[in-house]
C-alpha cells in the first residue's frame, strides 16, 4: 500500500465531444476541443515543466515555465493557455527552451531558501521537482540580492502555515480561493518585486475572510503554504481513499498515513460529490480522534448517580444482554428499542436496526433523521415515489436559477456551496427563501436575485403562495404535467392554490413577504430556465415540515423541473450518513429501501433471510419511545452514535424520558450528554478505523475505508454483532462487504451495490440495479418511482407556538460552518478557535429595546426553559426573531425548544419556539446544576 | 402514553386531511395513524375518552376502533 499520486493534469478538461488531433514531440496525440498544449502532452504522458498551472484551476500563464514551440508560429508560447488546434506540430524541448526555461528558474531560486533538506515539503514540492526537470545547475546572479528571504511565518491559522520565504507568487492560492472556494480572501498585494499573497488587507489567515477549505493549502507547489501536521509529523508514505465524517455531502479524501498516524485528509479529485474540493472541517477537523477525552474501555454502572467502573468487553456485552432480556421479560417485548447513528456506517446501521427487528422481536428503531430530515423522506415518497433527492451534485452545473429555502450551505454544506458559488459567478440567478440574510443573500460576487426573509413557521404559506402566482400567471409546463402527473391531484392542487386566499397579496401579513417580491421570485423560478430547489433543515423542522416539503415537490412538478440535470427537489441532509440511515430501515414503520413492516411480502423476505417472525406493526418514534418511558411501558434503549439529550427538543423532557428507564447504553467515542443518563457506556470507532459505506445527500454511497485499528479494540459494526450473539442471534459477519451482500440481496434499489463495485467505481448513487448496474444520477427521468407524480393539497396551518406578551420573539436554530452538530467531534478539534461558544443572534433594535449590549450575557426563556449564552447584536436576523446554535453543551439551546412537531413524523419544530430575551449576569441556576451534573456523571472509579 | 399528546397529534393530522371530502379525510386519517403509531399510541388514544378530538380525527379513531388489534407490550 503505497501513496495514491493522483495525476495533476495542469489544466482543466474542457466539455464537449469534439476531437482534434496534434503532435507533441514526434506523438500524434488526439485530445478534446478546448484542451490546451500543456493538458494535451499530459494526457500524452508528456509532463512539461509547470509552476503556476494545475488542473483545479483556470489556465493563469504567468510562470514562464510551460513554454512550447510550435512549427509554423512565432516566439515560445505558454502551453497553458494556448489551446490544442488541428495539426498542430509541437515541441516541448529544445535548447531554447531549456536555456529559458533555466533562466526562469534561477530567477526564482535567487529569492528562495536553499534549505530543501529541512523544508517540510521536501520530496512533495513542485518547485524542487521543477528545477531538477529544467536541469537547475546554478543560479548566476546569486543570493545576496534583494529578497523576501526574512518575512516572518504567519502560523496563526491551527492548521496551516504561512511562510512568505518561500513563495514564488504563482498566484495558485489566490486562484483557488477564488475560483474552488469562492471566498476571495486572498489577493496579490503590492507590485514588481513587492508582490506578495496577502490575506486581506494584509491580515493574518485568522483575522481575514479566510475560512480554513484548505484549498490554497492544497494549491501551493511550494511548501509556502503547507499542513502544520505535515511540519510535525513529515511527508506521509500511505494512503487510503475514504468518506468523509462530516455533514451530508460526503466528500472523497485521500487519508495520508505515516504508519497508524494520520498526517493529513486531503481531497480527492476523482470524488464525484466534492470533485477536489474541501472544507475545514472534512480537510482538518480530525484531531478528535485521537482526543483524550475519548473513552477506550467498555464502562458499566448500576445507578446513574455511580461512577463509572471499567470492565470487560465479555462482562459489558453479557450485562446488556441480561439487562435487555430482563426487561423484555419483566414488562413486555416492546419495552426495549434502539437508535441508529447517522454518523455510522451503512453496514453498522442496517445491523442496528436488524437486531432491533430480529433480535428484539419489535420494530423500535429510529434514527437522528427523526428530529431532521423525516419530513423529507415522507414528502419526497408521497409526491414522486422514493424518499430521497432527485438530482446530483454535478446538477448544479447545469442550473439557470437556483432556489435555497431554509438552508445555509455556506455553513453546513460549504462544499456543495462553492460549487453552487461557482454556479452562480457563471451568471446563475439565486432565490434565498430564509429568515435570516444567510451569507449567500450577499458575498463576494455572489448576489441573491431575491431574499425573501419570510416570518418563522411560514414556509408552506409562501411555497403555497409562489405556486398561486405559477397557476394564475399560467406559468405552469402543461406538457410535463399531462405527461408526467397524475392529472386528477393535479386539478385538485391547481385549484387550491388558485384560491384568492392564497395569493401572495392575501398571505403577506402573515409571511412578512411583500407580494410584489414574492411574485417576482416565483416567475424567475418558473420561467428562469433549468430551477433547481434546495432545501434544509428550515424547510423540515416545523409542525408542517412533512406539508413544505410537499409543496416543494409541487412547485418542481408544476414547472416540470424534474428528470433532467439542472433541476430537481434537493434536500441538503445533515449528517454524513443520515440518507443512509434511511436507506438501511433506521424508521420504525419500515425496512431498508423504505418499505413498509406491514408490507407482507416484503416483511416474509426478510422473515426468510434473517429465520425469525417479524413484527408487522410499526415501532416507536424517539419523541413516543421517551412518552412511552415516562408511562413506564418503554425501559431499555441501545443508542448507537447519538447524543439526543443535546440534539433533540425539550432538553427536560428528554432527560425525564432517559432518567426513567432501567438499562441505556450508549456506544460512542465520548461520554456525550446522553451517557449522563447512561447505565453501560460502549466505547465506539471513528471512520478511521472502520470499513463500509456512507451514502450522501445526491444518494451516493462511497466507500469508508479503515486506516488505522480501532482504539477500543471494535469497530462498531462488531460490537452490535457481539450484542446480537449475546441475545441469541446468528450473527457472524466477517467484514462490512458481507452486510452489504445482504443488503443488496433484501434491498432492490441497492441490488447492485457490492463492495467490489464500489473499488470498481469509486462510488454509486442509488437506484443501483439491473436497470442502472452503474447507479442513477439523476431521478425520475422517465417516469416517477410511483408512476405518475402525485400533486398534494399543502394548507397553511399556523403553528401553535406562538408569541405574545410573555413570548414576543422567534427563536430560530441552526449551525455554523467550523462546528458540527452537537459538537462532540469539533468541539474537540481546534475548530474552536472559530466558535468557541454559542452566541445569540439579536437585531439591533431588539437589542436596544431590552439593554442587551454586543457579548453581554442574555437570558433566553421559553415556555420549556431557559438558558443563558453571550449576545450578537446583527442585522443579519429581522426583528422580532432570534438566532443561535446548539453546538455547545454548555449552552444547551434545545432546553429552549419546545414539544411541538411535525404533524406526520414528529420531526421536531426546532426552527420555532416563542421567547423572550433579557439581559443576565451568567450561566442560569439550571446551566449551574448541570455542569455540576456532568462532572458528576462522568466520574470513573480508579480501578 | 399522554393521551393530551397524542390527542394534539391525531388533531394536527386531521388538519392536514381536512380539506378532502369528509369519508376520504377520516379514512386517510385512520390510515397514516395505523401505518406511523406503534400499537400501544393507538391503544391509548382508542383508551382515551376523545375529549379535545376534532370531529375529523374522532371519526378516524372510531374507525380504528372497529379494526383494532390488542396492544403489544
Amino acid at each position: 500500500m503505497g501513496l495514491i499520486q493522483e495525476i495533476d493534469y495542469a489544466t482543466k478538461a474542457p466539455a464537449g465531444t469534439a476531437m482534434v488531433t496534434l503532435t507533441i514531440d514526434g506523438e500524434r496525440v488526439t485530445v478534446k476541443d478546448g484542451t490546451s498544449l500543456l493538458r494535451a502532452a499530459m494526457e500524452a504522458g508528456i509532463k512539461v515543466p509547470k509552476l503556476c498551472a494545475t488542473d483545479m484551476l483556470d489556465s493563469f500563464g504567468s510562470c514562464r515555465m510551460c513554454l512550447v514551440e510550435i512549427e509554423g508560429r512565432a516566439g515560445t508560447p505558454a502551453s497553458c493557455t494556448t489551446p490544442a488546434a488541428e495539426g498542430l506540430v509541437v515541441h516541448t524541448h529544445s535548447p531554447r527552451l531549456a536555456r529559458l526555461r533555466r533562466g526562469v528558474m534561477e530567477l526564482y531560486i535567487s529569492d528562495h531558501p536553499l534549505d530543501c533538506l529541512t523544508c517540510s515539503a521536501n520530496g512533495d514540492c513542485e518547485l524542487q521537482d521543477t528545477a531538477g526537470e529544467v536541469g537547475l545547475r546554478e543560479v548566476r546572479y546569486g543570493y545576496a540580492g534583494a529578497n523576501h528571504l526574512a518575512a516572518p511565518v504567519d502560523g496563526s491559522n491551527p492548521y496551516f502555515q504561512f511562510d512568505p520565504a518561500k513563495c514564488i507568487v504563482c498566484s495558485r492560492c489566490v486562484r483557488a480561493c477564488e475560483e474552488v472556494q469562492g471566498t476571495f480572501a486572498l489577493t496579490i498585494g503590492g507590485r514588481g518585486f513587492e508582490s506578495h499573497v496577502s490575506p486581506g488587507i494584509d491580515e493574518s489567515f485568522l483575522a481575514s475572510e479566510c475560512v480554513s477549505c484548505g484549498a490554497c493549502v492544497q494549491a501551493c507547489p511550494t511548501a509556502t503554504l503547507i499542513e502544520k501536521s505535515v511540519v510535525e509529523h513529515g511527508q506521509p508514505e500511505h494512503s487510503a481513499v475514504t468518506t468523509c465524517a462530516y455533514c451530508g455531502v460526503g466528500c472523497s479524501f485521500k487519508a495520508e498515513m505515516r504508519g497508524e498516524t494520520l498526517v493529513r485528509m486531503v481531497p480527492y479529485k476523482d470524488g464525484k460529490a466534492n470533485r477536489g474540493h474541501s472544507c475545514v472541517k472534512g480537510r482538518f477537523a480530525t484531531g478528535y480522534a485521537n482526543h483524550p477525552d475519548r473513552i477506550v474501555k467498555p464502562m458499566l454502572r448500576a445507578r446513574i448517580t455511580d461512577p463509572w467502573r471499567e470492565v470487560s468487553w465479555a462482562e459489558a456485552i453479557a450485562h446488556v444482554s441480561s439487562e435487555f432480556r430482563r426487561i423484555q421479560a419483566q414488562h413486555g417485548t416492546g419495552a426495549i428499542g434502539g437508535i441508529t447513528s447517522s454518523r455510522c456506517t451503512n453496514e453498522e446501521t442496517y445491523l442496528v436496526q436488524k437486531l432491533v427487528r430480529a433480535g428484539f422481536g419489535n420494530n423500535n428503531v429510529d434514527t437522528c433523521a427523526r428530529v431532521c430530515h423525516s419530513p423529507t423522506g415522507y414528502g419526497l415518497k408521497t409526491t414522486f415515489g422514493t424518499s430521497a433527492g432527485t438530482q446530483d451534485f454535478d446538477s448544479v452545473e447545469h442550473a439557470d436559477v437556483v432556489m435555497i429555502i431554509g438552508a445555509n450551505p455556506t455553513d453546513a454544506h460549504p462544499v456543495f456551496a462553492s460549487r453552487l458559488k461557482k454556479r452562480l459567478r457563471e451568471g446563475a440567478r439565486l432565490i434565498v427563501v430564509d429568515p435570516r440574510r444567510i451569507d449567500l443573500v450577499r458575498s463576494p460576487h455572489v448576489a441573491a436575485a431575491h431574499h425573501l426573509p419570510l416570518r418563522p413557521g411560514t414556509n408552506v404559506a409562501v411555497l403555497t403562495a409562489i405556486a398561486h402566482v405559477i397557476v394564475t400567471e399560467g406559468l405552469v409546463d402543461d406538457a410535463f404535467v399531462r405527461e408526467r402527473c397524475d392529472l386528477a391531484t393535479f386539478a385538485e392542487w391547481a385549484a387550491f392554490v388558485a384560491d384568492p386566499s392564497r395569493s401572495p397579496e392575501a398571505t403577506e401579513q402573515a409571511t412578512g413577504i411583500a407580494a410584489a417580491a414574492l411574485r417576482a421570485a416565483a416567475r424567475l423560478y418558473a420561467t428562469g430556465g433549468n430551477a433547481a430547489i434546495y432545501y434544509g433543515l428550515g424547510v423540515t423542522e416545523h409542525s408542517q415540515g412533512s406539508t413544505a416539503v410537499m409543496a416543494i415537490a409541487n412547485l418542481a412538478m408544476a414547472t416540470g423541473n424534474l428528470g433532467r440535470p439542472g433541476g430537481g427537489v434537493n434536500p441538503l441532509r445533515g449528517q454524513n450518513n443520515v440518507q443512509g440511515s434511511c436507506d438501511m430501515g433506521s424508521f420504525p414503520h419500515e425496512y431498508s429501501g423504505y418499505r413498509h413492516v406491514a408490507d407482507a411480502p416484503t416483511r416474509h423476505a426478510f422473515e426468510a433471510a434473517w429465520g425469525v417472525a417479524l413484527d408487522p406493526e410499526p415501532g416507536l418514534r424517539i419523541p413516543n419511545m421517551l412518552d412511552a418511558a415516562l408511562d413506564g411501558s418503554f425501559r431499555g434503549l441501545y443508542i448507537q452514535g447519538e447524543d439526543i439529550v443535546q440534539s433533540d427538543p425539550d432538553t427536560h423532557h428528554v432527560t425525564a424520558g432517559l432518567a426513567a428507564m432501567e438499562c441505556v447504553v450508549v456506544q460512542d467515542l465520548f461520554l456525550n450528554e446522553t451517557a449522563n443518563w447512561a447505565h453501560v457506556f460502549l466505547p465506539g470507532s471513528t471512520f478511521l478505523e472502520k470499513d463500509g459505506t456512507f451514502t450522501n445527500a445526491e444518494r451516493r454511497i462511497g466507500r469508508v475505508r479503515r486506516v488505522m485499528a480501532p482504539k477500543a479494540g471494535y469497530a462498531d459494526w462488531e460490537i452490535t454483532q457481539l450484542i446480537a450473539r449475546a441475545m441469541g442471534m446468528a450473527m457472524d459477519y466477517r467484514h462490512p462487504a458481507e452486510i452489504m451482500d445482504e443488503i443488496a440481496a433484501l434491498t432492490p434499489s441497492f441490488a447492485g451495490v457490492s463492495f467490489a463495485r464500489l473499488d470498481a467505481l469509486g462510488s454509486v448513487q442509488w437506484p443501483c440495479n439491473d436497470a442502472a448496474p452503474e447507479g442513477t444520477p439523476v431521478m425520475h427521468v422517465r417516469g416517477f418511482a410511483r408512476g405518475r407524480g402525485n400533486f398534494v393539497v399543502t394548507e397553511y396551518v399556523p403553528t401553535d407556538e406562538k408569541v405574545g406578551p410573555r413570548f414576543p420573539l422567534l427563536l430560530t436554530t441552526g449551525r455554523i460552518l467550523s462546528q458540527y452538530n452537537v459538537g462532540a467531534q469539533t468541539r474537540r478539534t481546534a475548530n474552536t478557535v472559530w466558535h468557541e461558544e454559542d452566541h445569540l443572534e439579536i437585531h439591533p433594535h431588539d437589542a436596544e429595546q431590552r439593554g442587551i449590549r454586543e457579548g453581554g450575557w442574555v437570558r433566553v426563556m421559553s415556555r420549556a426553559g431557559e438558558t443563558s449564552l453571550r449576545a450578537h447584536i446583527t442585522d443579519r436576523v429581522a426583528p422580532g426573531v432570534v438566532y443561535t446554535t446548539f453546538h455547545h453543551p454548555e449552552t444547551q439551546a434545545n432546553v429552549v425548544t419546545t414539544e411541538y412537531s411535525d404533524w406526520a413524523t414528529n420531526c421536531p419544530e426546532y426552527k420555532v419556539t416563542a421567547v423572550e430575551v433579557s439581559p443576565s449576569n451568567g450561566s442560569t441556576a439550571w446551566q449551574a446544576e448541570y455542569d455540576a451534573f456532568t462532572r458528576r456523571s462522568r466520574r470513573i472509579a480508579a480501578v | 402514553m399522554d393521551a393530551e399528546r397524542l390527542t394534539y397529534m391525531a388533531n394536527q393530522i386531521g388538519k392536514f386531511f381536512a380539506h378532502k371530502p369528509e369519508a376520504e379525510a377520516v379514512a386517510g386519517i385512520e390510515e397514516h395513524i395505523r401505518q406511523f403509531w406503534e400499537p400501544r399510541m393507538r391503544a391509548a388514544i382508542l383508551a382515551a375518552d376523545g375529549a379535545g378530538l376534532d370531529p375529523l380525527p374522532r371519526a378516524a379513531v372510531e374507525r380504528l376502533r372497529l379494526t383494532a388489534r390488542a396492544p403489544r407490550t
